[in-house]
């Protein structure tokens, strides 16, 4: 098994936080192996943000990804920069209030992310939100260990928030949500 | 005099102090290193430093050359870089007492920036800083601290720069202590360098000496006698500069000019790095 | 109370974690016993020093932000005088600038570690992008006659080990020992498990330990001289010129020149046991042999198995400690394969040493890919492909 994401987003959004958790839950409560690489300009906010990660039951030697299974794109600019490098087949999410364009001849899945965040009460858990979503969608992780690699990512006053979010995002997707 | 010091002499000192297998010294005749190594020597005497937990550091040049002399431990370091390294002595281990031998370019030109920095982190260094207003070491060069006019291997036709107050720097900075001696007499720099050695935080002592050989001979000072007579001459206590300054007849405030500033400029108390670090470490230390 | 070591697990925190490979080099030095870092912050190696300075309080070490790199590595030769470990860490801009004083560390037989996270130059260049353009300049970087010891390790998990042995080395040896990353592992996240203290080893430096027959810079039969930290009373006198045995200034000697400058070197390659690591993929039956070093050659072995799934008899031999070059291991290759293929992410810089200890008996190929983007799998396997039909 080896699964290839690529989450881009603006900058100050929490793409690369999102993979950062991704890879975590994968690699410290999951037991398998994982690979995050970024790339980022010199702004701080703002511009466009890619974080991608690789997610493998075996060593991970090259850790770019040249072809994207997931691709998760949170802003136009950055779908239209880092939208296109996905294989045929490839899952494609997208915060569908902030992509508006997507061209592509293949279905795309909408999850309106930084909405659903909005209605917690705030739009700084957007990622999270995907996150649930994507974890949801690929399950390439499981719910527990997304759950544990959110909790311990987030200062203690906002892990109630994020375990929110995280659940909205997989109730968007279809899945249950997480046992209390 | 005030401090009540007791002169030493040069064989008592000698015995104490001195790694005899480095002598004779590189020191040219005339030259004040000899002197300010002497004064140095007493004061860390008159304080009663342990020299097995003093260490000595310097970066290059001729006054660079005075750790070697001493039998303690010693640092000869790269050129302007001595306070980089007595920074990470101190910060490492702040149980060690350092006194730091720069002179004027080594210090204020190459090291200007660490000098700058050392000042404001106010690490608990003692630093002589020798200024003869010259590289003598490569041969009488212009320094950042050449008067305005003067003459050497770089500035044949005089120096059009504007010469660097070193001590003026460090007040500005906060240095809590900073003095300004001539080497011509050793009462006054013996008393500066006991008091920057007790002073709990950075402290800087200029001290002015002739370099006969290398920027004497190209400033008409070129004898050893005038050119250590040119240092009473022209070096001015600060309460007289400043009463002149202040009351003084247009033709005395004009002859303080080509002059230099003697004293201790500034004695403040300020927290050290060492301190701070310390107290950091008692509140995050796990 | 607790002791030191428990101190440091407890501010390493978990066992396993996620982190990136600057984070492991951090980890990895206060492992090692590191209590002293000093540093400037310079893109992409600037996680190393904010987890110096966030652990090195909790263990009851120092951090110490210096005002420039020249500064930091002094900083750093002044704490190991007192005894400390310690590390800096730096990219190619502040790296050029450190060459001063590494070079002092040298002279002075100075244990330290200078980590530099290798970003495109020249000058500025790409500074969040990865590179290898350094590992010369690592070489040949100070001025004068040395030998240097550099590591390259190629994973978050490899980081802390290395960093780990390049503590051990520069102890041993009383020298500085570089470990080389780049951009793109530093800033890499992996998963990390730190080991525990018995599965690693721990080196102090030397001691003398005694005063009357103290000679600062007389080494013993392996050529490293016991050490006595300031502070203990040995009065150990400290020169970058040119010394005696008992450290003292003889500039213009040329005999105590050529026995001083003559046996830094030798105590660095008379210990390739102790220093030259190295890992090989089908070195048995191998014909086209990759030779590569850090993140590369992780691309690489993933290269080397798609290869053999194609019946080419491809392996890899993987450079772990690039200085001093492991001349014997690279020749012993030369002997059995056909061809080498050199990827690097500089113009070519490994590859030099390479054919001098291929000394013809091979063909070498450079691959070089400058630009901040690593070789991809593909072009590294056609290039591979393409050495094959290569006239020997």
């Amino acid at each position: 098994m080896k699964r290839e994401i690529r989450i881009c987003g603006f900058g100050g959004q929490g793409v690369i936080t999102a993979a950062v958790i991704l890879g975590k839950a994968a690699a410290v409560h999951d037991g398998l192996t994982a690979c995050q690489v970024q790339s980022y300009g010199p702004e701080a906010r703002g511009g466009a943000a890619r974080a991608e990660v690789i997610i493998a039951d075996q060593p991970i030697g090259y850790p770019g990804i040249h072809l994207a299974d997931v691709l998760v794109a949170m802003s136009q600019e950055a779908y239209n920069r880092y939208g296109r490098a996905i294989k045929p087949g490839a899952m494609v999410i997208i915060d569908p209030d902030l992509v508006f364009q997507h061209d592509e001849a293949r279905p795309v899945t909408p999850v309106r992310a930084t909405k659903i965040a909005e209605g917690l009460g705030n739009t700084v858990v957007a990622n999270i939100v995907m996150l649930g979503a994507v974890a949801a969608l690929t399950r390439v992780v499981s719910p527990e260990a997304l759950l544990a690699a959110t909790l311990e990512s987030v200062p203690a006053r906002f892990r109630e928030l994020n375990r929110r979010a995280l659940e909205a995002g997989m109730q968007v997707a279809g899945v249950p949500v997480l046992a209390q | 005099m005030a401090t009540g010091l007791k002169i030493k002499t040069a064989a008592e000192l000698r015995t104490n102090y001195l790694r005899r297998e480095m002598f004779p010294t590189i020191f040219c005749d005339g030259c004040g290193l000899g002197n300010v190594l002497n004064y140095t020597l007493w004061a860390i005497d008159e304080v009663g430093l342990d020299l097995d937990r003093t260490v000595f550091v310097s970066g290059i040049g001729c006054s660079s050359r005075l750790p070697g002399y001493i039998n303690a431990d010693g640092l000869h370091a790269t050129h302007g870089r001595a306070l980089a390294f007595a920074s990470g002595i101190r910060a490492a281990n702040p149980d060690l007492t350092v006194i730091v031998f720069t002179g004027d370019g080594d210090g204020a030109g190459i090291g200007g920036n660490h000098l700058l920095h050392t000042i404001r982190r106010n690490m608990d260094v003692t630093v002589i800083l020798v200024n003869n207003f010259t590289y003598g070491m490569t041969g009488g060069q212009s320094a950042p601290t050449t008067p305005d006019g003067g003459f050497s291997s770089t500035t044949p036709y005089g120096n059009i720069e504007h010469p660097l107050d070193i001590c003026e720097l460090a007040k500005a900075l906060g240095a809590p202590y900073v003095a300004r001696w001539p080497v011509v007499s050793p009462a006054q720099p013996v008393k500066s360098i006991a008091e920057g050695i007790r002073k709990r935080g950075f402290a800087l002592i200029e001290m002015l000496t002739p370099c006969p050989t290398a920027y004497g001979r190209r400033n008409g000072l070129k004898e050893i006698e005038q050119i250590w007579r040119w240092y009473r001459e022209h070096t001015v206590l600060l309460d007289e500069w400043e009463w002149v300054e202040q009351f003084g007849s247009p033709e005395e405030r004009e002859a303080l000019r080509g002059k230099l500033k003697i004293g201790v400029f500034q004695d403040t108390e300020r927290e050290t790095f060492e301190d701070r670090w310390a107290a950091l470490v008692a509140r995050e230390k796990l | 109370m607790s002791t030191h070591r428990e101190l440091i697990r407890r501010a390493l925190g978990p066992r396993v974690q996620f982190v990136q490979g600057d984070d492991a080099c951090a980890y990895g030095a206060v492992l090692a016993g590191c209590t002293f870092f000093a540093g400037y912050p310079i893109t992409p190696a600037t996680e190393v020093a904010e987890r110096m300075a966030e652990i090195l309080p909790r263990i009851g070490g120092c951090y110490i932000q210096m005002e420039d790199e020249i500064a930091s590595m002094g900083a750093l030769v002044g704490a190991s005088w007192t005894g400390a470990k310690v590390m800096t860490s730096t990219s190619g801009p502040g790296f050029s600038l450190m060459q001063e004083n590494l070079g002092y560390a040298i002279m002075t037989e100075t244990p330290c570690v200078v980590v530099n996270v290798q970003r495109s130059g020249p000058s500025t260049g790409q500074p969040t992008m990865g590179a290898y353009g350094d590992m010369m300049q690592a070489r040949w970087g100070t001025h004068g006659d040395h030998e240097i010891i550099m590591l390259c390790p190629a994973s978050v998990q490899e980081v802390l080990e290395i960093t780990i042995v390049a503590f051990n080395l520069a102890e041993r040896l009383r020298t500085p020992v570089l470990v080389f990353i780049d951009g793109e592992l530093g800033h890499m996240r992996e998963r990390l498990v730190i080991p525990d203290d018995d599965e690693f080893e721990l080196v102090e430096r030397p001691r003398a330990t005694d005063r009357a027959s103290y000679r600062p810079f007389a080494p013993g039969p392996d050529l490293v001289p016991p050490f006595a930290p300031f502070g203990s009373g040995f009065r150990t006198f400290v020169t970058g010129l040119t010394h005696n045995e008992e450290g003292l200034p003889r500039a213009s000697s040329a005999a105590v020149h050529d026995q001083l400058v003559r046996r830094l070197a030798a105590k660095i390659t008379n210990h390739l046991d102790l220093i030259t690591r190295y890992e090989e993929f089908y070195a048995d039956d191998c014909e086209i042999a990759i030779v590569a070093y850090g993140i590369t050659a992780r691309t690489c072995r993933d290269v080397v198995e798609e290869a053999r799934r194609r019946g080419i008899k491809a392996g890899l031999l993987r450079l772990i400690s690039i200085w001093p070059f492991p001349e014997h291991i690279v020749a012993r290759w030369a002997e059995r394969v056909r061809a080498m293929l050199v990827p690097e992410m500089n113009l070519g810089q490994i590859v030099h040493p390479i054919r001098e200890a291929v000394a013809g008996r091979c063909v070498v190929k450079p691959y070089a890919r400058i630009g901040g983007e690593l070789h991809t799998p593909a072009e590294l396997l056609e290039a591979l492909e393409a050495l094959q039909w290569q006239p020997a």
